[in-house]
Parts: structure tokens; sequence; C-alpha cells
């Protein structure tokens, strides 16, 4: 409508000629179609700032880490062409494949414990706490979020120490006989790692699942309640499935934290002890600049990202699916 | 090729061996080569202060700063005061000669020295992390004129070894392409109020006195001995596994290892031999308990705090001891398998080298060699950096602060010179042996899932590895 109207000049124009309405229509829209080319290129002009900016910094660099993978390189010397060999070492090297399985049981503890329990706590918060004491819990939990992981990876490695608060605690409630040096500890470095992960994460669940909940028409519960649901029904059949979108959002989230996960694992455990909280993040770190092997940490990060593409993908499909 | 931990730069870049024997002028200042003119013989007869002039000869084309203003381009280390009072002390002594020093962190520079040697604009003097690969390139100037110029083909042998590059880029021979601003050392430092208290009187005459002495710290119910084995600051204890192989078998392959000889193994019976004892030591509960997730800080600072008997560490950490337990810490090199058998102890220079484009090349050269000869610049030095500031044998070390552990690093340092003694650290073999071999195994053997020959096994293999990607 809008376009024809501001054709109404050029149609005055035209009628003193005395073309015919073909033409006129042929005219109209050639002029219409170039005004939509104009408003096109209008569109990518002003796109084009961001797009360099990511082009720069985002595609280039992934380009040429894939170039990158491909070769055997120091850093500074000639590199040498070796197809696919690098992949090979990613995904046979028991050590490199030992990184890949502990970036996902990692997700247990920043994806599946931060969105359960975050489900939960919303829950709690939405019912029951609704005035003060849900901005206050809103913000403890929310905490995490505002300080710096290396300042959290540095106060949790002093919380979870040999002489430690944590180990203090369980002295005074006399489980002296499990106090140990958790994040030296083969059997719970990376249990360890995974609580501050979750601690980290939780938060930010909890405020987009809450966030979320709000959206979720009042006269559902109130009807539900009316039909005599409990709080578990009504959580199952209402919350639940309203906040598909919210979940899907906190998982992808997550699960990308914990696949590329890197600063607490540095911080607070370095990979060690042996190598039971070694991470992708962390070898790609030590290989390119430590073994300066900038292949294999090439080729380690390239599958990385096709590693978090596989997982994320199928999440988004599911949550868009049939969520109209 | 370098330590990963904090203190790394000075931990052990590689071999050297603090040299001097603090003793014998021998045949005096007059050594052949240095005819008046050059500026060691200067330094070493007439007092700091009277150096300048007499170097300028006009007979032999002596390598000099001359007399016309001379602005030497640097790189040095951030956090380490060293190069800082040295280049301020030549400045007060050359005054034609000032400084335009950049610094940076160490892993930056790491990974800035091949762009920076290669630029339009390459330092002078440059504080070096790595260095094969960088003569591979032909980046760094080669300083043989310098050796034969100034006479450091004089200096104890050791005290070069580690920073000589062969032909076919193998460590510890061949052309000379970096100098050390001094020569750390390392051993066991101890409590002596705790060593006392375990009727230590003189420093263990072979490692079963010494263990002797962990037992009985052991049943005194103190903490034999203090160490850090986290990943965060890398297994510390391939320092007792490494004193224990110099003890039980020679330095020589465990160097050759280190520098990548062509076949070389870690590998070998006595080096299975200790690491057995560094087994029984883990298995007799020497080390506390918490060891894989201690750092380095938080190692010495319980052991400042009066936590452990003994401590393997490095003279870089003098001036930290002696600031926490003032004149009450000991240091005693590791001792030998027999009594009075040869000492050995890792130590490395503070390296730095001279870019093959450098404008400068004949200056900076001349104040590395007024580092290792000049008195007041030995004397910074040993106050400062409680290092041996290297150089020829027939200089006297300067004297540390009465009661520091510095009297103590720099004495035992001269002995394990006198024996040859000097190791690069097994953490340097590669670029990640330490963060991927060393440490994940140490670890392993604290939590007891790995063997003595499994560890040897496991490093050499993750040697190899590294090598070839």
């Amino acid at each position: 409508m809008q376009a024809a109207d501001t054709s109404m000049p050029e149609n005055i124009l035209n009628r003193p000629d005395a073309q015919t309405d073909d033409r006129q229509r042929r005219s109209r829209r050639t002029s219409r179609s170039r005004k939509v080319r104009r408003e096109t290129l209008l569109g990518w002009l002003f796109v084009l700032p961001a797009l360099a900016v990511y082009g720069m910094f985002v595609l280039l660099p992934l380009a040429i880490t894939v170039q990158y993978s491909l070769y055997r390189w120091d850093g500074f010397n000639t590199p040498v062409w070796v197809g696919m060999s690098n992949y090979v070492t990613v995904l046979t090297d028991p050590d490199l494949l030992n990184t890949i399985f502990n970036a996902f049981r990692l997700m247990i503890f920043f994806s599946l414990i931060p969105v359960t329990l975050g489900l939960v706590v919303a829950s709690v918060i939405r019912r029951s706490a609704t005035g003060s004491l849900g901005n206050v819990a809103r913000t403890v939990l929310f905490l995490p979020q505002v300080i710096p992981l290396v300042a959290a990876g540095i106060v949790w490695s002093v919380v979870l120490s040999l002489s430690g608060i944590g180990n203090q605690l369980l002295t005074a409630i006399g489980l002296e006989g499990i106090t140990r040096a958790w994040l030296g500890d083969f059997d719970t470095a990376l249990g360890a790692v995974g609580l501050i992960g979750a601690w980290v994460l939780l938060g930010l669940c909890t405020l987009l699942l809450l966030t979320g909940m709000t959206k979720i028409d009042p006269a559902l519960y109130e009807s539900a309640r009316i039909d005599g649901a409990g709080a578990v029904q009504e959580f199952l059949a209402i919350t639940l499935p309203s906040l598909r979108q919210e979940i899907a959002v906190c998982v992808t989230v997550t699960v990308i934290a914990a696949l590329r996960s890197f600063d607490i694992v540095y911080v607070t455990t370095g990979g060690g002890p042996g190598l039971t909280t070694m991470v992708p993040g962390l070898d790609i770190y030590v290989l390119a600049f430590q073994a300066r092997a900038v292949g294999v940490a090439s080729a380690l990060a390239v599958v990385l990202i096709v590693l978090i593409l596989v997982v994320i993908l199928p999440i988004q499909w599911l949550s868009r699916g049939d969520g109209e | 090729m370098f330590l990963a931990f904090s203190q790394s730069r000075k931990v052990l870049g590689g071999l050297a061996v603090l040299a001097l024997v603090a003793s014998a002028c021998s045949s005096s200042g007059a050594t052949p080569t240095a005819a008046p003119a050059t500026p060691t013989a200067a330094a070493a007869t007439t007092a700091a202060t009277a150096a300048p002039s007499v170097a300028v000869s006009p007979s032999a084309p002596a390598i000099t700063c001359g007399t016309a203003p001379v602005v030497l381009n640097a790189y040095f280390e951030t956090g380490f005061d060293i190069p800082f009072k040295l280049s301020d002390e030549f400045t007060k002594q050359y005054p034609n000669v000032t400084w335009k020093i950049s610094q940076d962190q160490f892993t930056n520079l790491t990974n800035a020295t091949p762009r920076l040697l290669a630029s339009d604009n390459p330092p002078d003097l440059i504080r070096l992390p790595t260095m094969v690969s960088l003569v591979k390139d032909g980046l760094l100037k080669n300083l043989d004129t310098y050796v034969t110029a100034f006479g450091w083909d004089k200096w104890p042998a050791a005290t070069l070894l580690q920073n000589r590059v062969s032909a076919d880029g193998i460590r510890g021979s061949g052309s000379l392409y970096a100098a050390g601003l001094n020569y750390s050392m390392t051993g066991v430092f101890y409590n002596k109020k705790l060593a006392a208290q375990i009727g230590m009187t003189t420093p263990p005459a072979t490692v079963a006195d010494f263990e002797a002495l962990l037992a009985k710290a052991k049943t005194a119910g103190l903490q034999p001995i203090m160490a850090w084995n986290a990943s965060a600051s890398g297994g510390g204890l391939a320092f007792p596994l490494q004193n224990l192989m110099a003890a039980y078998g020679p330095t020589q392959p465990i160097n050759d290892w280190i520098f990548g000889v062509k076949g070389a193994t870690i590998d070998t019976p006595t080096n299975l031999t200790a690491a057995q004892h560094l087994e029984t030591w883990v298995k007799s509960g020497y080390f506390p308990k918490d060891v894989n997730a201690i750092e380095y800080t938080a190692a010495n600072s319980r052991f400042g705090k009066g936590e452990g008997v003994f401590m393997f560490n490095g003279d870089w950490q003098n001036a930290t001891y002696d600031k926490d337990q003032p004149a009450g810490v000991g240091f005693f090199a590791f001792p030998s398998a027999t009594a009075g058998g040869k000492l050995a102890a890792m130590s490395s220079p503070l390296t730095y080298g001279i870019s093959a484009k450098a404008k400068n090349a004949d200056c900076a050269a001349f104040f590395l060699n007024w580092v290792a000869t000049n008195t007041t610049a030995r004397q910074i030095n040993v106050a400062i950096g409680g290092s041996n500031p290297g150089g020829p044998s027939d200089l006297p070390i300067p004297a540390g602060a009465a009661g520091s552990v510095t009297i103590d690093t720099l004495a035992s340092g001269a002995q394990v010179a006198k024996d040859s003694g000097g190791m690069d650290f097994i953490a340097n073999a590669t670029g990640s042996i330490f963060a991927q071999g060393w440490t994940p195994e140490l670890q392993k053997m604290i939590g007891g899932k790995q063997t003595a020959e499994g560890l040897l096994k496991a490093v050499q293999a993750e040697y190899l590895k590294e090598l070839s990607q």
C-alpha cells in the first residue's frame, strides 16, 4: 500500500504522456524494485560495520584455525602441510580423547544440576518468596555471575583446600574421615570443579526461568488449583511445558559453558591431578602455547566447535519444533 | 622449553654451572688474551669506578661501547629487578650509554621474541626464553667472536654450555648464542630449628643419611618435606626426582635427554633407582598429603611458617626465605649416593641474547662481559638476585649478607661447579613435557596410581610424541 502511495507523483507525471496502463504498471514495478534494491542496499550498509567486525574477529579467525589445523606448525617456522593427520591425532590419542570425555562429564554439573535445581528454586521463589525475600534470594543466587570467574576460582580453591572452610565444616559435623584436598584428589577433583561450575550457573538459570514464569497466565494456576492440583502437579502440567523455550536457552548456554570450560579449570586444578580435569579448552591452550603444536591445537579447536554444534542443534530443534 | 611455574624463568632454563670456584687467583688477571686494554682485565684489577676510560685503547680493536652516545635497545622481563639495576649501574660507569628498555611478562615475551628479533628495530639485548628455533631461523647473533675477544673461553666451560647450539639444532655444544646475567642454584633448603630438633648437625653426606633424617622427622611428627605438586605450578616433585637421578647416575645422559640428543632416553636403570626412592618417600608420607593441590606460592608460605623440615627449591627464593625466617633457613646441595661422591644440581643461566640484526651488538656484548666481570655488577647480582654472577673462576664471588641463606647457596654452588655437576631441568626437555608429562605422572604417583617404572616409561613416551608433533 505504502509503496503505491509513494509512487503517486510518478503516476501524475506519467499521465500527460498518455502511456498505456501496461507501461505504467511496468514502470511502477521497476521503480518499486529499484526502491527495494535501494532499501536492501541501505540495510546492508547499516549491517556492514557489525558484519565487518564479526567477519574480522570471528569468521576470519575461524577460517584461519581450520587452515592451521591442516599444517604442522610451531608458531613461527614454515608450516608443513599434513592434511588430516592432526585430526587423526585428536581422535585417536587417548589423552586428547580423555579431555573431550571430561567435558561431557562436566555437562552433568554445568548443565543438568543448574537447570533442574534452577527449576525447583525458581518455582519455590515464585510461589512462596514474592516479596523482598525473593529479591534477596535472586540477588544472592545471581551474584556468582557478577564475580569474575578467576576470582571465584581462587576463592573456591581456598575453600576446598585441605585446611579450608569446606573441610572445617565437615569436621565440625563429625565427617572428618572424608576430608581431603578436594581439588587434588583423583576421585573428587572433577566433581569439585563441577560444583564450582554449578554454583556459577545456578543463578543464571534460576533468573532466566523465573523471568519465564512471570509470563505464564496466573489464571492457569488458579484453574488448576480449583481442579485440586497440588504444587507438583501444577509444576508438571503448567510450569514445565510453558518454560520450554527458557529451558532450551538454559541448556544451550550451560552445555556450551561445560564444553568450552577453561577459566575455572585453569585457576583451580590446571587440569590435574593426572589429567583428571583436563578439558579441551585448556588442552588447546597447552598445545598451542606450551607444546607449540599449533596444528594439533587448531584441530582440537575445530573438533570442539563441531561437537558443540552437534550437541546444541538438536536442542534448538526440539525447543522450536512444536513451540507454536 | 621452559619451566612453567610462576617463577619459571629463573627456574632452570638450562644448564650452566655456577662456575665460580670462589678460589684461587691462579695466574691472576693477566690472562694471555686479555691485553691491558680489554675490559676484563681492567675491571678485575682496578676499582669499579676506574673502568670507563681504561677500556678505550688505541692498539687492539677492543670491543667497547666507545665514547659516542649509544642507546641500547633492550627487552627485559617484567617483575625482575636485576637487569634494571645492572643497566642503571652500567650507565653510571659508561655515561655515553643510555637505555631504551621495553618490558613484558615472560610468556608474552616468549611469543613475541621471534617477531621482535626479525623486526626493523631489533633489540640489542633481549631476555631469551628458548633458543634453538631462533638460532635455526638465523635470528640470534652468533657470539663466538666475543668468546675469543673477551676470553669467555677461559670461564668454566659449563657456564656457557647451555647457551651453545650445534649446527643440527641441539643445545649443549657448538656456537654460543646467549650469555647468562647470573646462574641459579637448586638443592635442599632446611628449617634450621626443626633440623636441629631431629638432630641434624651437618648436612647429610649421602642419600641414605638424608633418608634417615626424613624418617626421623616423620617419627617426630614433623612434616619431613614441604613441596608443591599442583598442575597450576607444575610438578615440584620433579626437583627431588632429578636430584635423585643425579645422585645415582651421571649427569651427562640427563642433559642429553633435555637437549634432545638423538636416541636419548630418561628410562634408564639408574633413573629407575631414583624414581623408586621417590616412590618410597611418597609411600612413607614424607610429602604433605594434599601435595597435589599445593601450588608453588602456597608451599613456600607454609614452609616460611615452619611447616616442613626440608624443601627442594632454588636460590631465586632466597630473599623470601630470609624474610620469612630471618637467619632461620639453611641450604645444602643434594648429597651423592656415596660419601664423598660428586655433587650435582639443576642450575640455569638468566639468559640474554643479541639480535642478529642488532645495531649495537658490540656494546651489548661488552655489557654482558661487564656484568660477569665488574666488581660492582657482581655485587648487585649477589645482593639482589642472590645468585652466582658467573664469569671467570679466578674472580671472587661477592659475599652474601650475614646470616642469609645466600651464603649457603653460593658455597654449595661452588662445590657443584667443582664437580661439574650442573644440569638443565628435566621439565625443560620439550615445550610441554612438564605440563603433559612430568606433572600428571608425578601426581599419579602421589595418588598411588603410578609406579616408578611406569612414570619413566610414560614420560619417555610423551617425550617422543612431543618431538614428533
